[in-house]
């Protein structure tokens, strides 16, 4: 029983950081229908300045707030000037160059830090929790992360669904042209859904760096099991981000505890067929067209 | 597809492909390619990059370094090393192409240090096919063990499966009747400890093995599953990164077993390390291994008090100063030693083939950095042939108990090695 | 006779076949060992490449998975020539009917999906199928893999013939015959109903073509040539192993297919020689400037991104929609000067 209820900790916190990763990856579907393959070598830059920063600083808040700004500022950037060049150009060509963007970083990187990974501070204490005689494998620092990744995403459904601001970010993606008719500054729009994505994907750095740590290819996994949150959730919807992030890790944990670890990649893929075969889309669809 | 297009097109690669091959070959005559009256060239793959490239990066630059401070001594008979290295990014497929365009286009005299089992034994056959030098693979695999079939590959570090004997003998004897559980990578590497450690420690004593795919990010339900089951001892046959991490939820379970690590995964500097930022000091630095047992081939690389660390890190001062001076920059130069002292060992003549007779006849008894003897013979191409038991003390490596030696089979018999090691030659340089 | 040539398709595939060869054996002959393995692997990139510019370029739709159904094929021949002794040729076959077999069911499920769902689900594929070796270390040898031995040119050839310049044209042969196919099937019936669903998949309906039978058919022609291709580079390399297919190898395929030129076989030339010699340049690029090992080990791979993107922000049709471009601004210059 023991083993259940830690796989099952150990699958919450898991799925935790995947749904923050699928988050950012669902904020730029849905701001500017591109999927974003360069967001693992982003969210691992902004770690590694933050980690600068409190290396040289002794603050962790310090480095919090200074991984979010970068973010901010990297999304900014990047998509001003490289995605704008090709969002008028078939998506594959986005995909390559979201692709080169993403080796780029994470040689920029190994040149500037090296390829030795190094270890990052937790928020919290990652003593677990102590029930009756003994220690779960749930730990302060874990509800951390939980909370923080809840938050954003019900953040990013309210914009979407209750702010004006959201309504333009929406309008800007699904009908350009119609939007700039409409007054709507759609390459402005473009750009904040990038900047907050990165935001969002600093954060999944930050909170994911004490446990894996700081290097340019140690974010790798989580980005692969964050995109497949992500569709597995459905593109267009945060909470399916979220669903999706921790009904993976569940699964995943449970599979690595009970038939070996080399099944779980197996596992992931298993799991996305059979709810795609279901729901083609995800399990929380956007509302779809009739077909006729 | 059009006519123009496909001539073209064949053309075009054509001669692209040809303007490509600009590397420069060294001349050399054809019984000893890469050999001239003024230097000797090597060529090896290594993870630069990617998943497998920390620590293992460092390798092949410290072994370079050794190399600059032999030439700059006047080389060995008066020609001078140059070491080729080539990034594989751990894909044996790269692995394949690397090691062709060393041996067929650089014309390199040998290969040296080529990391790794999964890309090495890909291109072992074509080596000894080519009959090209294959000196001192950087793994423990038992795989470069047989002089007879593979008489062009040697082997370098001891055995994995000779490692697990003797920390498995260490169990038995101090820990006897306690539950140990082991934590292992699921490779030849894991899976050669464990076997060891099977084979001295008693199976009714081994209450879990768990295996971990290198790639995963948690071994939680590893940890987890060890920490069930009540062992008290816990073997890590784990690179740096998984003991870090195994530290690490070990920490947050409150588990806190005897540990038993291999020489592989143990380095305090790079451990510690990867711990020192976690929970503001609580669980930093060395302090989750203190206490570890390990073993070591080479000496300690913090004992200042052992001349070959200070020769190690006298070139390092000089040649390689960006890297830190662990256990990877230790194994590069001790591995590069051994090199210098076959070439001394060929003669002024080289040729590939009396370089591996050189080895064959006389590596068995050579000294240098080990602690322990080589298996060198002709039938015998292993590498170390034991190691001393460790335990990390202070953050530090403390090597005690004596040298042990044995061979990878189940039954073979873990012996202490009498012998002392000798210092460096002054120079710093082995002399034929 | 070259109107003749002109009308027919099979005429004209036959003859750029034959011509091909030529050069393939021409240039076989004088390159050097080395180059000869390079022209080796270009060939059977070319393999994969080519089914993979039809699945996407010509019928639209999207995998990140090629290099898993490569996988498939390289094990196929692995374990079939390595283990139970079959000949070459029936082991390639082989080879691309075992992924063929794999594409139906990933084209069944493909043709349910669209976009980036697709895309996560041939990623998962990718990522999740080099663990089933770990799972069955016995047959598929765990990380290690399988090894075979290098096929042995005939003794018509002699006995110094190079064993890189027969894989070349083992590899130049698989090539040539999976253009001779692809070509003939572009220029059919069959290529323009893949196109006709590429373009509106409810007009193609309406037609009364059945779109997820079209689609499932392309994803297993397309699997076919993945299978054929990692059969190939089986022989070429002598391995199957886990470690030589990551999903690193499936985005390359991604970004070659699209760099060389969408949906013709002439940017599946152009994308496997990118794949090939593109490594080399940008390390020769970054070794020109003497750094320390581990910065231009670097500095290689962010030479690498940065040609990706420039690539796509200059030419975002590719090394083929290039040349397509220059040759439309000559015609008008030569129809002019007449």
């Amino acid at each position: 029983m023991t083993k259940f209820i830690d796989l099952t900790l150990n699958g919450i916190s898991t799925g935790a950081i995947y749904a923050a990763v699928a988050l950012a990856l669902v904020l730029i579907w849905r701001a500017t229908r591109i999927v974003n393959f360069a967001q693992g070598g982003m969210l691992m830059l902004t770690t590694f300045i933050a980690s600068a920063v409190i290396n040289s600083t002794g603050s962790y808040v310090a480095g919090f707030l200074v991984a979010l700004a970068s973010g901010l500022l990297l999304g900014a950037l990047v998509e001003v000037i490289l995605i704008r060049r090709v969002e008028q150009a078939p998506p594959l060509n986005a995909v390559i160059v979201a692709l080169g963007l993403l080796v780029l970083l994470q040689a920029t990187a190994g040149m500037i830090w090296g390829n030795t990974p190094r270890s990052f501070p937790a928020a919290f204490s990652i003593r677990g929790y102590r029930v009756g005689g003994t220690r779960l494998l749930f730990a302060p620092n874990d509800t951390f992360i939980l909370l923080a990744v809840i938050a954003v995403a019900l953040s990013l459904a309210i914009l979407f669904r209750a702010t004006s601001l959201g309504l333009r970010m929406r309008a800007a993606a699904f009908q350009p042209e119609v939007a700039r008719l409409l007054g709507v500054r759609v390459g402005r729009m473009f750009t904040l859904g990038w900047a907050l994505a990165a935001v969002v994907g600093s954060l999944a750095g930050v909170l994911v760096a004490p446990s894996v740590f700081v290097g340019p290819n140690n974010f790798d996994p989580i980005l692969i099991f964050g995109f497949t949150a992500a569709v597995l959730g459905g593109l267009d919807s945060p909470l399916g981000a979220v669903v999706g992030g921790l009904a993976l890790g569940l699964v995943l944990s449970y599979v690595s505890g009970y038939e070996g670890s080399s099944m779980v990649t197996l596992a992931a893929l298993a799991v996305l067929i059979v709810v795609l075969m279901g729901r083609p889309t995800g399990l929380f669809p956007a509302a779809r067209e009739r077909r006729v | 597809m059009r006519f123009t297009t496909a001539v073209a097109a064949v053309a075009a690669i054509g001669a692209l492909t040809a303007a490509g091959c600009g590397s420069s070959s060294s001349s050399g005559s054809s019984s000893a390619p890469g050999v001239t009256a003024t230097s000797i060239t090597f060529g090896t793959h290594q993870p630069l990059t990617g998943p497998a490239a920390p620590g293992y990066s460092e390798i092949a630059v410290a072994s370079q370094a050794y190399f600059n401070y032999v030439n700059a001594h006047g080389g060995v008979f008066g020609r001078k090393i140059h070491l080729i290295i080539k990034d594989d990014a751990y894909n044996p497929a790269n692995t394949v192409n690397v090691v062709h365009q060393l041996v067929l286009q650089s014309n390199v005299f040998g290969i040296f240090e080529g990391l790794g089992t999964p890309t090495h034994t890909k291109v072992v056959g074509f080596l000894n096919a080519s009959k090209v030098p294959d000196l001192f693979v950087a793994s423990g695999c038992p795989c470069w063990d047989n002089g007879s079939s593979q008489p062009f590959t040697f082997g370098w570090q001891p055995n994995y499966t000779i490692e697990g004997k003797i920390l498995g003998q260490y169990i038995k004897q101090h820990f006897a009747g306690q539950k140990v559980g082991v934590l292992y990578q699921n490779d030849d590497f894991g899976q050669g400890g464990l076997a060891g450690i099977k084979d001295e420690v008693p199976a009714s004593d081994i209450v879990s093995t768990q295996p971990y795919e290198s790639g995963t990010t948690t071994l939680a339900p590893e940890i987890t599953a060890l920490k069930t089951s009540g062992a008290k001892i816990l073997v890590d046959f784990t690179v740096p990164i998984y003991t870090a991490i195994g530290q690490l939820t070990s920490f947050t379970l409150g588990w806190k077993p005897q540990l038993v690590i291999s020489s592989v995964g143990i380095d305090p500097i790079t451990v510690g390390g990867l711990l020192k930022a976690v929970s503001k000091g609580k669980a930093s630095g060395t302090g989750l291994i203190e206490g570890a047992i390990t073993d070591g081939y080479l000496p300690s690389n913090t004992d200042t008090s052992n001349p070959w660390i200070q020769l190690f890190m006298k070139v390092h001062a000089q040649y390689d100063p960006s890297a830190p001076f662990d256990g990877n920059v230790e194994y590069g130069m001790a591995n590069g030693y051994t090199l210098v002292q076959a070439l001394e060992a060929a003669g002024k003549n080289l040729t590939r083939q009396g370089l591996i007779d050189a080895i064959n006849s006389h590596g068995g008894s050579w000294t240098g950095p080990g602690i322990v003897p080589y298996r060198y013979s002709s039938s015998d191409h292993g590498g170390f042939a034991g190691a001393e038991l460790a335990r990390v003390q202070g953050g530090k490596i403390v090597e005690f108990g004596g040298p042990l030696t044995t061979d990878p089979t189940a039954t073979g018999a873990i012996s202490p090695f009498t012998g002392t090691q000798p210092a460096p030659p002054a120079s710093g340089i082995p002399s034929s | 006779m070259s109107a003749a040539v002109a009308r027919s398709t099979l005429l004209r595939s036959l003859l750029l076949t034959v011509l091909g060869g030529a050069g393939l054996w021409l240039l076989s002959v004088l390159f050097s060992s080395y180059n000869d393995l390079q022209l080796a692997s270009g060939a059977f990139f070319f393999i994969v490449l080519a089914g993979l510019t039809v699945l996407i370029g010509v019928n639209g739709q999207i995998s990140l998975g090629h290099g898993g159904l490569m996988a498939v094929g390289a094990y196929t021949v692995a374990l079939l020539i390595g283990r139970q002794n079959w000949a070459l040729v029936p082991a390639l076959l082989a080879a691309a009917a075992a992924a063929a077999v794999i594409g139906i069911a990933l084209g069944a499920a493909a043709s349910r999906l669209r976009g980036p769902y697709l895309a996560g689900a041939t990623l998962a594929f990718a990522v999740g199928l080099p663990g089933l070796a770990d799972k069955f270390p016995g047959t598929f040898g765990g990380e290690n893999g399988l090894t075979i031995n290098p096929p042995t040119p005939p003794s018509v050839l002699g006995s110094s013939f190079p064993l890189e310049r027969w894989e070349a044209w083992i590899a130049g042969a698989g090539a040539l015959v999976a253009f001779f196919v692809l070509y003939n099937l572009l220029h059919s019936g069959t290529g323009r109903k893949l196109r006709a669903v590429r373009d509106d998949e409810i007009a193609a309906s309406l037609c009364g073509m059945h779109v997820a039978r079209t689609q499932t058919l392309t994803f297993v022609i397309s699997a076919a040539c993945a299978g054929l291709g990692g059969g190939m580079l089986a022989v070429v390399l002598q391995l199957a192993q886990p470690g030589a297919f990551p999903l690193q190898l499936s985005l390359s395929l991604l970004t070659a297919v699209v760099l060389g030129g969408l949906g013709s076989l002439a940017g599946a030339v152009w994308g496997a020689a990118l794949l090939v010699l593109l490594p080399g340049w940008t390390n020769d690029a970054a070794h020109s400037f003497s750094l320390s090992q581990n910065v231009s080990a670097n500095l290689q791979l962010a030479v690498y991104g940065v040609v990706l993107i420039g690539a796509m922000l200059v030419w975002p049709s590719g090394v083929q929609g290039g040349i397509r471009a220059i040759r439309g601004r000559i015609k008008p210059i030569e129809r002019r000067a007449t």
